[in-house]
């Protein structure tokens, strides 16, 4: 099975339309989408019904701790992101709202488990930056291959037969094999607001079938999206931080 | 694992057979399947009680690059299972068996060692042209087919250039065999295509002279001292070999890989090439530096900690391609010869490390016996071969960079598609002849290379 993997799209129209593009050139079988649909930018109505019609196709849509935000949940957040997210709190209707607040924290399927944050505990939305914050995720399931996001920088790890983790160095458009004597864990990378200084969307294509994984990146009307949230009256930085992807 | 290799075990169908080896990290035994009939070998890891980490790990780098390689220098596998039941991977049998028992007969004559070094190099440089290092080479690992193709085989070390590398965090200590291991690897680098060339040229000493450049070393101490210790000579040590192929086998054992050959393709052109590989002191030198020049590379290089790497194997690749022009020397084709000649020149501004080979095809009868002089005695190949550098000298390259050579065929397209095939060439640079009765009837040679040709190829013409 070809699963295309977005997370993190972060109210972004423009990224989220120009992956879901690529993504109907890819051939897949299935999307997944892994949280944090709207918060930062400028059009989260769209994303929200965009995101609540693949689900109707099939898709699968996990929550992310700005979903639950947005949906009413306390959560703590950074003074930029709590000012983005009662802007997007306003802009919702209760049907979308309901949309969000609906969504499952994790969900497993043939061995693949799908997560917003660290699986360990994923309502607590830990951050997976390193191979040792994988740790926790790799004890935490039996599955074969973990997908997060929330962490808007790409990151690969395995845990070997030893129970070893080690983040694997990849490059981004290639298939990269996940051996089966290892389990894996992706961070697949953001959709709507990249931080690793590349101004494209990511996501990842995963094929179960072959074992293996490709990160890919898209690109996108940054300069639309940007223009989107200095019109909205968002902060001026979550604009810019889109212009250079960080 | 649960399961360990015996005789008369069955495994997702394959039945074992014999034993045919027993290796330090791994078994390999017959096996048939009623699937695949071809004659076939397992190889199982030997994973020791707990946890294994280097075989494990060879293991799954092997299961990782094996699937991805193709052609006739590697072996195809078949299959291959994951350690919840017993590790293995199943590949077909070669033939010819191993090249260590022609090692073990080195010294061997020259012209043998000319031979299967061109085979040898040919292998690696496929390899590399699928973006793998190999990082373990050693007689061993190259087997050889019936038909007389070199195959490599054992990638628990190897490096793929494009996928992630599952050893560079796993040892902290050198990987290799000790005889042919490059300084590179020695100072814990892993993406460096010429430390397979380093290899390569420690092979080439062995079969030459019958003795190790720098003996059989036991300890990491022992390696180090290529650093700064050059070998003996070949020549010193049997006096026949060429000085050409001295040059050769030397300058892949330049210690700094900056000063190596580039690439396996380069190497390979020298060795097809003898009369015009550019002779260095290397090629004259009949013993070992001094003890001061020795102690002075041994102040700087004590200290060094790395060698600097190229950025990818395909950037290292493409740094200094070959590039093939065939040019055409007759009175009508003197234009699109001077044409050709300021194409070349405006390439080498943006490869300013390519190599140039420049060919000319003397024309043989397909029946028949050829005339190989002409109406006053001269000799035709000669006579051609004269012309042809007059016309290259205006490139203005230094003579090793410059090959020239008079191919003869009845097909001149074909002769030129076999040069660049051999010569693993990266560019072909040709003129089209004008509209002329001959092209109607005879067809285009600038067509057919472009059509058969394996890479790529410029077509110029005069307007």
């Amino acid at each position: 099975m070809r699963i295309a993997v977005l997370t993190d799209i972060h109210g972004n129209r423009e990224a989220f339309a120009a992956v879901l593009a690529d993504v109907a050139g890819h051939g897949v079988d299935r999307v997944a989408l892994l949280g944090d649909i709207v918060g930062y930018g400028g059009d989260p109505e769209w994303c929200c019904d965009r995101a609540a019609r693949l689900v109707a196709e099939g898709a699968l849509c996990i929550r992310g701790n700005h979903d639950n935000a947005a949906a009413g949940a306390p959560e703590a957040m950074s003074a930029l992101a709590r000012a983005a997210i009662e802007w997007t709190k306003d802009r919702l209707d209760s049907g979308q709202r309901a949309f969000l607040a609906g969504l499952p924290l994790s969900h497993e399927e043939e061995q693949v488990l799908f997560v917003h944050a660290s699986a360990n505990d994923p309502g607590a939305w830990s951050y997976v930056t390193s191979d040792t914050r994988a740790a926790p995720s790799f004890r935490a399931t039996k599955a074969r291959l973990i997908l997060c996001g929330h962490v808007h920088v790409p990151l690969l790890a395995s845990c070997d037969v030893g129970g070893v983790v080690r983040a694997q160095v990849f490059r981004p458009g290639l298939a990269i094999p996940l051996l089966p004597s290892r389990r894996w864990l992706a961070v697949v990378g953001s959709v709507g607001q990249p931080r690793d200084g590349v101004a494209q969307a990511a996501w990842a294509l995963v094929d179960t079938g072959k074992g293996e994984i490709t990160f890919r990146r898209t690109s996108y009307d940054v300069a639309g999206a940007a223009s989107r949230i200095r019109a909205a009256g968002l902060p001026e930085m979550l604009a810019t931080r889109l212009l250079t992807g960080t | 694992m649960q399961l360990r290799p015996h005789t008369g075990l069955k495994i997702d169908g394959f039945p074992l057979g014999e034993k045919l080896h027993t290796g330090g990290f791994a078994t390999i035994w017959d096996v048939t399947h009623p699937d695949h009939d071809l004659p076939m070998v397992m190889k199982v890891p030997t994973i020791l009680d707990g946890y294994d980490g280097p075989t494990i790990v060879g293991f799954e780098v092997e299961q990782m690059i094996m699937p991805r390689l193709s052609g006739p220098h590697v072996p195809r596998v078949l299959g291959s299972g994951g350690f919840e039941v017993m590790p293995y991977i199943v590949v077909e049998k070669i033939d010819g068996g191993s090249f260590l028992q022609v090692f073990q007969k080195a010294p061997l004559p020259l012209s043998d060692v000319i031979e299967i070094a061109a085979r040898m190099v040919h292998a690696v440089a496929d390899l590399h042209r699928q973006h793998v290092i190999h990082l373990d080479l050693k007689p061993e690992n190259f087997l050889q087919r019936k038909t007389g193709e070199m195959v490599l085989v054992d990638y628990g070390l190897s490096r793929h250039d494009l996928l992630p590398d599952l050893l560079a965090e796993e040892f902290k200590i050198p990987m290799g065999t000790f005889p042919y291991i490059a300084p590179e690897q020695y100072l814990r680098c892993r993406d460096d295509p010429r430390s397979d060339l380093f290899a390569l040229g420690a092979m080439l000493y062995v079969l030459a002279t019958g003795k190790m450049p720098w003996g059989t070393p036991e300890t990491l101490r022992g390696v180090r001292k290529r650093l700064w210790r050059d070998p003996v000579p070949p020549r010193a040590i049997r006096p026949e070999i060429p000085e050409w192929l001295q040059e050769i086998i030397l300058r892949a054992l330049v210690v700094d890989p900056m000063r190596r050959y580039q690439t396996a393709a380069q190497m390979a052109f020298d060795l097809g090439h003898p009369q015009q590989v550019k002779l260095t002191d290397r090629a004259h030198k009949m013993k070992q530096d001094g003890w001061l020049q020795v102690f002075d590379r041994w102040r700087v290089m004590r200290k060094l900690r790395k060698f600097e790497a190229p950025k990818s194997m395909a950037a290292q690749m493409a740094a200094v391609p070959v590039i093939v022009t065939a040019v055409d020397l007759s009175p009508e084709g003197e234009r699109l010869a001077d044409a050709l000649r300021n194409a070349i020149k405006r390439m080498l501004v943006t490869e300013p490390e390519a190599r140039i080979a420049c060919v000319n095809i003397l024309k043989t009868a397909r029946i028949g016996i050829d005339q190989t002089t002409d109406d006053q005695g001269n000799n035709l190949h000669v006579a051609r071969l004269v012309a042809l550098k007059a016309w290259a000298e205006a490139i203005d390259l230094p003579d090793h960079r410059l090959t020239c050579a008079v191919l003869e065929g009845p097909d001149p397209g074909q002769a030129i598609i076999d040069y660049a095939t051999t010569n693993k060439v990266d560019h072909i640079l040709m003129g089209a002849r004008g509209h002329s009765t001959t092209r109607r009837y005879l067809g285009s040679v600038s067509a057919q290379v472009v059509a058969e040709a394996h890479c790529s190829v410029t077509v110029i013409r005069v307007q």
